[in-house]
């Protein structure tokens, strides 16, 4: 409630969104208000939040001001929030001191940003926001995948001819459905935790082990590939590309799922590349009829070869969905989630909280989603200094003493070995027999010993050491072979000997005992 | 009680085989969680086995004496470990493996003094030899073990005592000990028999007195010299050395049964010993060289204050549990001292009931005996399926929200990774301070055993919990 000292304050613009079929709007009377509350006036266009179920009257109530005409928006407003990037129309309605931030996809549409930055504005790419965890909260990739992993299910459920949940009723038992998403991401979580509740069997595949608990999480089942040696995490916790055993893998796995399974739910994505083809025409003919794919990733080119970009079809028996705005078809959820990250994002830039938009360059966050600015294009950004998952340090070297001794040069031990085995041939030379087969038994011993010992469990080193020590009493035999001596010194020594050592053996083993009746489980 | 008028005489290297075999599988036992208390009854059953048979076949007088004092030792040694706290484990362990040296030294000095000629010169020579070297074991492990007692059960400081030219002391007593033994042979082998019952009248008495004394001065020599941090790796070294004391005197006697179990027990403790020294990434040799720590003081003068730390209180330090979602507990010596494992396992108790997933994660030199942590542990009911080792968790330490560090230092310094010419370097430590939040229990800031200044006490997440462990657990666990 700071200041609304009205014409000073900049003005935020909320146009309807123009592309055929985008039901969401860029704020909602509820995040309108604090956008107020951060020293702003907000424009509406009227209409722009009817198709996600946002009337201009509520607006109006939450204190914008409803413009009839977006052209009246798009010359009073300093900073225009939008969901998609703009038409060529709307470029050219920015110009110098405007702002603008919506979704851009720089990479993919590097005319339209070559356009923009000749236009002279500022523009913020919410798709360019760096995934730091200080930028979760803006994070708006984030916020529509968990609604398109959400929306995926939905869809599937409705296509798919079947109950999710397994029952056995009058009518008969029926099998619960059998769910496999791949890629484990935001979305492809969100699918997990829906189909879940539903009552589905859910497996998910992502070639990124790190996940794995994640999944788990979630009540879903991790499938593993023997590939320990490789790991699919790239830069910010995105996935990479594999190496080609391991794809090699992976289809395996996938074409025998696929016979398995009811439903599949992709989200394979890799940033900057098209979509990894993971499940071939092939797979999607050995699946059970009735079955349905759903392909998240049918905008960069699908996951799946016979994914048909924004259309539902039918090949082989299985239905095949490939929107690209399932999103969209949650407007009221996914515009509140979005505009809750538009917000954070202009609260971080608004430190004064006075209606006075700064974008200061040298924070990370703002620089990462700044694409262009006075007249020059600043996208790609550096990278950034902290990725959201730090790298895992490199394994630690195992432990294993032959894992050391590879690299040694062999010359110590063998000169060593052989100066013993010459000792024990000088030795053989001069001792007399019966002492060489005491010596026989006892090397024999210690390899015994060294053999037996080397894989014991650290947990277990004291009650061995006093097992051991109690053991090592076997020295009363010396003595109880003395004690019957007609010598009286020997004798009481051997008497004290036999006390001491039974203390030994008593106490040795019995505290033993003690011990590892204390372990349990 | 001589059987061998009813059995004969063969039956008793047969039971010696069997007794063998039932040691070995008592250490085969013990390596594992699930075989360890059969394993137990397997050495308590080999060695009833070869005592009977020994008894049977070898003794035939003065068995009132031998039953009263078996009986003697053996309600000693029972009563000793019924009463024994947990946390004396060590100093048990050490005191016993002293009996065993005192036991060879006696056999060896009765043996000495019972046997005469019988051998030609060749076995008369070796056997001098075995007899010497069997008393020389025996009495090195004997003081040795009790000043390890000592040093564990702090009636001597912990300190390395570090004499000027302590190397060549040692190896002067070293070669005292060769040059009286070739006396001691020379002299045996020239038969000075006087014939009098007397001691002196044994030639080489003389030779074997002197190499006692200087054996036994080794000893407290060597195990003075070895700071308290490595006491683990002393006392299963001081174990490994009560074996070899009995193989030396099976060798004497000529006893395969001696000779095997002796060589089991002393190869045994050898490895034991290994393991630790790498796990604590130091050279055998220098371990038992000693003096480590005297340079640490200099360096922890060297490095000083490091920054602020940031002190905690009983009641926030249970919010913080309660609010995690992954907490490591890393118990060290502080836990022993201040019997604060029961208290830890109520709090791992009532954290994991509000679905707080709690681990242990056990260094391997934690505590002064190796094991001594998961003894601990096991004592207070903690599940052992919830205790790690170093290697299992170092790399989970990112996830964790809490670490709860319980009088523990040297093993979570950072200073092992980041300086090297930390008196620790190298040495693989719990990476805690990579974790959320880092809570160390203490009772001061002094240092560790090490002597080493620790920064993880001055780190950005670390909070410090002063005061005695289980005065202030007993706190957080009222708060929680």
């Amino acid at each position: 409630m700071l200041a609304r000292k009205a014409e000073n304050n900049m003005k935020i613009g909320v146009p309807r969104e123009i592309v055929a079929g985008e039901k969401r709007v860029a704020t909602t009377p509820e995040v309108a208000r604090q956008l107020q509350d951060l020293g702003y006036q907000v424009l509406i266009e009227r209409g722009a939040g009817e198709a996600s179920s946002f009337s201009d009257a509520a607006y109006r109530e939450a204190g914008c001001e409803v413009l009839d005409a977006a052209d009246a928006l798009w010359s009073q407003a300093d900073i225009v929030l939008k969901v998609r990037g703009p038409e060529p129309g709307e470029v050219a309605r920015l110009g110098p001191g405007k702002t603008l931030v919506s979704f851009l996809w720089p990479a993919q549409n590097e005319a339209l940003l070559a356009q923009l930055t000749t236009g002279g504005a500022t523009v913020l790419a919410m798709d360019s926001v760096p995934r730091i965890s200080r930028a979760q909260k803006m994070d708006a990739l984030s916020s529509m995948a968990n609604i398109g992993g959400y929306r995926a299910v939905v869809e599937a459920a409705q296509h798919f001819g079947r109950f999710f949940t397994g029952q056995i009723t009058a009518a008969g038992k029926v099998p619960p459905a059998r769910v496999l998403v791949i890629g484990a991401g935001v979305a492809g979580l969100a699918a997990i935790g829906a189909a879940g509740g539903m009552g589905a069997i859910v497996r998910a595949f992502d070639t990124r082990p790190e996940v794995k608990e994640q999944v788990e999480s979630m009540g879903a089942e991790f499938l593993m590939l023997d590939f320990d040696d490789e790991d699919g995490s790239g830069e910010g916790g995105y996935a990479k590309v594999m190496s080609k055993e391991f794809i090699e893998a992976e289809m395996a796995l996938f074409a025998e799922q696929a016979k398995e399974v009811d439903i599949i739910i992709t989200t394979a994505l890799i940033p900057g590349k098209p979509a990894p083809r993971l499940i071939t025409a092939e797979m999607v003919e050995s699946m059970k009829p009735g079955s349905v794919i759903v392909d998240l990733a049918a905008e960069q080119g699908g996951n799946c070869e016979l994914t048909e970009k924004d259309r539902v079809v039918e090949r082989h028996g299985v239905t095949l969905i490939g929107y690209t705005d399932l999103p969209s078809r949650l407007a009221a959820q996914s515009s509140q989630l979005y505009a809750t990250n538009l917000r954070h994002l202009l609260g971080d830039m608004t430190p004064g909280k006075d209606g006075e938009l700064v974008v200061d360059m040298d924070d990370e966050v703002i620089r990462g989603a700044t694409v262009c600015k006075d007249g020059e294009t600043t996208w790609p950004p550096p990278a950034p200094k902290l990725s959201a998952a730090p790298p895992r340090p490199a394994a630690p070297p195992p432990p294993e003493p032959e894992a050391e001794a590879a690299p040694r040069s062999f010359t110590g031990p063998a000169v060593a070995m052989a100066m013993a085995g010459i000792a024990l041939l000088a030795m053989g030379a001069v001792a007399p027999a019966e002492f060489m087969g005491h010596f026989t038994v006892f090397v024999l011993a210690c390899f015994v010993g060294y053999m037996v010992i080397w894989n014991v469990t650290p947990a277990l080193h004291t009650p061995l050491m006093s097992v051991t020590n109690a053991i090592s009493s076997i020295i009363v035999i010396g003595a109880l072979l003395q004690i019957s001596s007609s010598d009286l010194l020997i004798k009481w020594i051997a008497t004290g000997t036999v006390l001491i050592t039974a203390v030994n053996i008593f106490g040795g083993f019995a505290v033993t005992r003690r011990m590892l009746d204390m372990f349990r489980k | 009680m001589n059987l061998d008028t009813i059995l004969p005489g063969t039956m008793l290297p047969m039971a010696y085989v069997l007794a063998t075999i039932l040691f070995i599988l008592a250490l085969g036992g013990l390596s594992n969680q699930e075989t360890a208390r059969r394993g137990n009854w397997y050495g308590i059953i080999g060695m009833a086995i070869a005592f009977a048979a020994t008894v049977l076949w070898e003794v035939d007088a003065n068995g009132i004496e031998l039953a009263v004092a078996m009986f003697l030792g053996g309600i000693i040694g029972l009563v000793a470990a019924a009463r024994v706290q947990m946390t004396q484990m060590p100093e048990l362990v050490a005191i016993l493996h002293s009996l065993v040296g005192l036991a060879a030294v006696a056999v060896g000095y009765a043996n000495f003094l019972g046997h005469e000629g019988g051998h030609d010169a060749a076995m008369k020579t070796i056997h001098d030899i075995e007899t010497y070297v069997g008393v020389l074991i025996g009495a090195v492990t004997f003081s040795g073990s009790v000043i390890a007692f000592g040093k564990l059960s702090g009636r001597i400081g912990g300190k390395p005592l570090t004499l000027p030219g302590r190397h060549w002391l040692n190896l002067l007593l070293l070669l005292g000990a060769i040059w009286f033994g070739i006396e001691f042979v020379q002299q045996s082998a020239a038969g000075v028999t006087a014939g009098a019952p007397g001691l002196a009248g044994h030639a080489g008495f003389l030779p074997l007195i002197v190499m006692t004394v200087i054996a036994l001065l080794f000893g407290i020599h060597m195990v003075m010299a070895i700071g308290g941090a490595d006491m683990p790796v002393v006392v299963s070294m001081l174990n490994s050395y009560s074996g070899w004391a009995a193989s030396a005197i099976g060798f004497m006697l000529g006893n395969d049964l001696l000779i095997v179990t002796g060589a089991l027990v002393g190869s045994s403790g050898a490895i034991l010993s290994y393991i630790m020294c790498r796990a604590m990434n130091r050279k055998f040799l220098n371990v038992i060289a000693g003096g480590f720590g005297t340079g640490g003081g200099g360096a922890a003068a060297g490095s000083g204050e490091q920054g602020e730390v940031v002190p905690i209180e009983a009641e926030e330090t249970a919010g913080l549990l309660e609010s995690a979602k992954e907490v490591m507990i890393i118990p060290g010596y502080g836990m022993a001292v201040a019997q604060a494992q029961h208290v830890v396992n109520e709090i791992t108790r009532k954290l994991r009931d509000q679905g707080v997933n709690v681990r242990f994660g056990i260094h391997p030199v934690a505590g002064r005996m190796p094991g001594h942590m998961n003894v601990l542990l096991a004592e207070a009911k903690v599940p052992y399926d919830i205790v790690f080792e170093m290697d299992e968790i170092n790399d989970d330490f990112p996830d964790v929200d809490v670490s709860v560090v319980i009088g523990a230092n040297d093993i979570v310094n950072p200073s092992a990774l980041e300086e090297p010419d930390s008196p620790i370097a190298g040495m693989p430590v719990l990476e805690c301070w990579k974790g959320k939040t880092t809570i160390v229990l203490k009772r001061s800031m002094a240092t560790g055993y090490a002597g080493v200044q620790n920064p993880l006490f001055f780190k950005d997440n670390t909070r410090m919990l002063f005061g005695d462990a289980r005065e202030t657990l007993e706190a957080v666990n009222q708060a929680l």
